[in-house]
């Protein structure tokens, strides 16, 4: 994984809450057995009107004009604003992989699911949870405001307004470390591999029947 | 002794080791197996030049992308056929306690073959790339879903990368009415508390109501954990659950089986026991449910009307129904009952078990479908579940009232498959998931229990199956 350290980018608001991870990545793309290229078809059923197929060359497609991420003034953002609950159900990394395959590299709402902030640590892709009126706020600038960019430092956990306001935001030290130095965390749990294998050792002793 | 919470006891007996700032590594007994969220995971594990760590703990089966129908044609779509091929071809070289491919007779959705053939035992953690793993909580397992790095992650180090979670306790007490079952009590709760009232908790459900229901009752509620937000559902151990596992292929037996059972009474929530939050509910009072919507917490029941968003105030709700309303091709205050249905589903993770099926042919049993209704397929979940239906002769029930009985797998549920409802048609599933598009692009989902899906494929609508006779 690519460390990531700052992300300066432009914003786009999403503005419903629920987004589930059908609707990030449907189904259909989820027959692909590599972890790239879902980035055309993210948001399939809302960014085109016909109906996507894998394989398609979506530059050929019908846009929808009417969906947030196709309005000219977004093109090329790396930051999604985003409401409550974003990324519920499936437990689809091929979510996380076309967020960051279209080029985005943080989210920011005022609440992820769980399976879904999780995937996105592990592929470079940023969620930030800020209070619900911080997040009303954003949303309210970004619509006002053409060009509307956010610098998001990892290091010193800020973001910083296009005024030069400065909001703070929390995220685990685990996750952060990874991210900045662009671990594979696998790697960091091999170094516990002594550990492991002792504590398998001792469970195989105590519930033989779970190894059978 | 602090008295704890039976995810307390889970976590504690699985923790390797817990870094300062409360990142853990819990270790894993069981790695279930799919070809949708598995193949990056080989292939990232081959690239690195890593072993699995346990491969014994791996039991694996194809199921979203397999056909339900014309099993002698094969995989027709090439895209899914190579998925699951590249499924055979990572089994074969790096091995599994149990791989049921395409086919075979114990083949079937990754959550129904692991509890029926005792693969998922209380006290185990059991993992998979698929967020209902949440089904394995009934038996008292930490059991939740991961994503594809995960996968990785598990096959590599046998452990996941954790932190504890908070602890909610849904405690559901009182009889439940009849024609009132496990779908409806779990869509009740979600309506309650919302799809996102159980992120970072996991609950723990309880209750004589709980406590009432079979295993597959459990099952169906464990499973739509994820769809309250908690990646972790579970309910502690009882007669039921032992009953249950005695004599399954991947049970232990004779002496194992005693030393089992012994530790797994152990796995209950101590009296005393602290939970972060409880939401209390009166089981006599939940009636069958129906979703109107486009997220599952969009519910009520069968005999209710679908909501008028003028009198919401909050504007991001408000919206949400807005949209939802429009997708689903509903006017506001619409009665549930007056809601036509095209198609009907009857299957899934949630509720493709024997007792779903006895549920489904109790109230097809000697009636037809309605003439408007184009489809209903019946698709189990695994072979055994179909062999079992057969000699119970319920296919036979199933066909005389016209609807499909169909080859063990995910199908409609998701759509991988060529299973599919068509743009702007309203669907009567017992599956989990009312996403927009989910069922097919443009599909309209309603979640039901089985007798109520039943209930709308011989009226043609949702009908209260409490007041059909035989039902």
């Amino acid at each position: 994984m690519e460390p990531v350290k700052i992300v300066d980018g432009l914003a786009v608001p999403l503005d419903r809450a629920n987004v589930d991870t059908d609707a990030i990545i449907p189904k259909q793309f989820l027959k692909s057995i590599k972890r790239s290229g879902f980035g055309p078809n993210l948001f399939d059923e809302w960014r085109y009107l016909d109906q996507g197929e894998p394989g398609q060359d979506c530059s050929a497609r019908p846009v929808n004009p009417d969906f947030v991420l196709n309005a000219p003034r977004y093109k090329g953002a790396r930051i999604l604003l985003t409401r409550d609950n974003f990324g519920c159900g499936s437990s689809r990394e091929h979510a996380p992989w076309a967020l960051a395959d279209y080029g985005l590299q943080a989210l920011i709402g005022p609440s992820f699911a769980d399976i879904f902030f999780n995937n996105s640590f592990k592929n470079g892709l940023l969620p930030i949870v800020q209070p619900a009126a911080v997040v009303d706020t954003l949303f309210a600038e970004c619509e006002a405001t053409e060009g509307y960019r956010l610098v998001i430092d990892l290091a010193a956990q800020t973001i910083t307004r296009p005024g030069g306001e400065v909001l703070g935001f929390e995220v685990d030290a685990f996750r952060k470390e990874c991210l900045l130095n662009g671990w594979d965390d696998i790697g960091l749990t091999l170094r516990h591999a002594d550990e492991i294998r002792a504590f398998e050792a001792r469970r195989r002793i105590e519930h033989p029947y779970f190894f059978s | 002794m602090e008295p704890k919470t039976l995810y307390e006891k889970l976590w504690s007996s699985h923790l390797v080791r817990e870094e300062p700032d409360g990142t853990a590594l819990i270790y894993i007994d069981r790695h279930l197996v799919h070809e949708v969220t598995s193949p990056q995971a080989f292939e990232g594990l081959k690239l690195a030049g890593r072993a699995p760590w346990r491969v014994h703990s791996i039991v694996a089966t194809a199921d979203h992308n397999t056909p339900t129908d014309h099993w002698d044609r094969g995989i027709l779509d090439p895209v899914s056929r190579q998925q699951v091929e590249t499924l055979d071809a990572n089994i074969r070289e790096v091995g599994a306690l149990a791989y049921f491919p395409f086919k075979d007779e114990r083949q079937g959705i990754v959550h129904v073959i692991g509890p029926e053939n005792g693969a998922t035992l209380p006290g185990m953690t059991v993992v998979c790339g698929d967020s209902h793993t949440s089904t394995h909580g009934a038996f008292a397992c930490l059991a939740h879903g991961i994503g594809t790095s995960e996968v990785e992650h598990v096959l590599a180090t046998q452990c996941l990368l954790q932190k504890k979670s908070r602890t909610l306790l849904v405690q559901v007490d009182g009889a439940l009415p009849a024609g009132v079952t496990a779908k409806d009590v779990v869509l009740a709760i979600i309506g309650r508390i919302g799809t996102a009232g159980g992120n970072g908790y996991a609950i723990e459900f309880g209750g004589s109501a709980i406590r009432g229901l079979s295993m597959e009752g459990r099952m169906t509620v464990c499973n739509m954990a994820i769809e309250a937000g908690a990646r972790a559902g579970m309910v502690a151990v009882d007669d039921t659950t032992i009953d249950y596992l005695r004599g399954l292929p991947f049970a232990p037996a004779g002496a194992d089986w005693d030393r089992a059972v012994t530790y797994w009474r152990t796995l209950h929530s101590d009296d005393g026991a602290r939970f972060d939050k409880v939401v209390r509910l009166d089981a006599s009072q939940i009636e069958p449910q129906v979703t109107w919507g486009t997220s599952p917490e969009m519910v009520v029941p069968v005999g209710a009307r679908v909501p008028d968003p003028a009198e919401v105030s909050d504007p991001v709700k408000r919206e949400g129904i807005e949209r939802a309303l429009k997708y689903m091709g509903l006017a506001p205050n619409t009665p549930i009952g007056d809601i036509p249905v095209d198609q009907v589903f009857i299957g899934s993770c949630t509720n493709s078990r024997i007792e779903d099926l006895r549920e489904a042919a109790a109230v097809a049993k000697g009636r037809t479908k309605a003439g408007s209704v184009k489809r209903v397929l019946v698709v189990p979940g695994s072979g055994l579940v179909k062999r079992q239906a057969e000699a119970e002769g319920l296919h036979e029930i199933f066909i005389a009232a016209g609807f499909e009985w169909r080859e063990p797998g995910c199908s409609m549920c998701l759509a991988m498959n060529a299973d599919r409802l068509e743009p702007g048609e309203h669907c009567a599933s017992t599956s989990n998931r009312n996403f927009e598009g989910r069922q097919g692009a443009g599909g309209r989902t309603h979640l039901v229990s089985p007798a109520m899906a039943a209930a709308a494929a011989v009226t043609g609508r949702f009908t209260d199956v409490r007041t059909m006779q035989g039902a």
